[in-house]
């Protein structure tokens, strides 16, 4: 049987957009579910055409990201993705789980944002008075907790996995719709990255400096990337190196009430060389 | 030459950056990631595959900071060992072919 017509849903996250191709009505009907908020009607930059299978398949496996001569490889238990980064296209063969779809995404813009200066980072990040604040630590260290906390005005880009861009004022901090807990996606909006912390809870809110060193260590250590390429690792390096010497980077204690995003509101940070 | 001469190249498998005053050092294949001190610095930095270790200590250490000789290369032998078993630097008895990143 011949496949149906090309569909397409165009994704746009931060200010990528991909169009997602599929001929499965359903699929499509899921895509502009799952990524409501973040469809555009922009010409888009790259493709991702979908070959739909019916077989289940683990999603806990380790995923595997290579480059061979003419594409990346993206593999892992519940699906295959072939991206071809010259032509900007590529083909995914999974089934029509959302999560798959999520993290075939994820691994495209970190490979995409590698090579453009940028990075996806383990951390909830939100707007408050026109500047972005990220926040980032192990699985419950507080990312989640810290968007729950926030104000009313307070404008949630993601509790789980933030976008930053390198820009012409330094680095900014794009919404995505990949949520955590909050199980809520985040606005689609941007603004310049006023600070990072790294969370911990404890009795009392604290700011506390972090060296250079310990500020690049632990963000290299909570960097999405997933591509076996010394290449782009360096190039991941030089960019998390970029960020320490422009962003304020600091350590976060908090207790888990309200009053912590006074002390976010109030904080007045200088990047770590100045 | 002396039996004990050691030669140290960087391996072409890193990324190094001096950030604020410390130099900080990722292997890329593993991510290992280090910080040198001032004295790892300038043997890191002079680590071209083909001056030998004694003459990096006597010339950019010894001249630069005031650290007993033989300690100092006891120390930085302690130091290259441990880089090498991380795949920082690279170990020879010969002159090795520069790898620098």
């Amino acid at each position: 049987m011949m496949p149906g017509p090309r569909k397409v849903a165009c994704v746009d996250i931060g200010r990528i957009p991909i169009a997602l191709v599929t001929s499965d009505d359903a699929f499509l009907d899921l895509l502009r579910e799952r990524y409501e908020g973040f469809l555009s009607s922009s010409p888009p930059e790259f493709e991702l055409e979908f070959d739909l299978t019916s077989t289940r398949s683990s999603t806990d496996d380790d995923v595997r990201v290579r480059r061979e001569p003419d594409a990346w490889v993206l593999e892992r238990g519940d699906f295959r993705a072939r991206w071809d980064p010259t032509t900007g296209r590529g083909t995914v063969r999974q089934n029509a789980n959302p999560y798959s779809l999520d993290s075939v995404l994820r691994i495209l813009h970190s490979l995409i944002l590698a090579e453009r200066g940028g990075f996806l980072l383990h951390a909830a990040s939100a707007i408050c008075d026109g500047r972005a604040y990220l926040f980032s630590g192990v699985s419950g260290a507080g990312k989640t907790t810290m968007t729950r906390l926030a104000p009313a005005n307070v404008t949630l880009l993601t509790d789980e996995i933030s976008y930053l861009r390198p820009g012409a004022g330094g680095y900014s901090a794009f919404g995505t719709p990949f949520a955590g807990e909050l199980a809520r996606a985040g606005e689609n909006c941007s603004a310049p990255v006023s600070a990072l912390f790294f969370l911990e809870q404890g009795p009392e809110n604290r700011v506390d400096e972090l060296s250079s060193a310990e500020a690049v260590r632990r963000l290299m250590r909570n960097i999405l990337f997933f591509a076996e390429d010394y290449t782009l690792v360096e190039k991941l390096f030089a960019t998390a190196c970029d960020f320490v010497d422009t962003v304020s980077v600091r350590r976060l204690t908090f207790y888990p009430d309200a009053r912590v995003w006074d002390e976010i509101r109030n904080f007045q940070g200088v990047p770590q060389h100045a | 030459m002396p039996e004990n001469c050691i030669y140290i190249a960087r391996s072409s498998a890193i990324a190094a950056r001096a950030l604020a005053g410390e130099m900080m050092v990722m292997n890329s294949a593993d991510s290992t990631f280090f910080t040198l001190n001032e004295v790892a610095t300038a043997i890191f930095q002079a680590a071209d595959g083909h001056t030998p270790l004694r003459d990096i200590v006597r010339d950019r250490v010894c001249e630069q900071f005031d650290v007993d000789p033989e300690q100092a290369q006891a120390d930085a032998e302690q130091f290259v060992t441990e880089l090498s078993s991380h795949g920082i630097l690279l170990v020879s008895n010969q002159p090795l072919a520069a790898e620098m990143p």
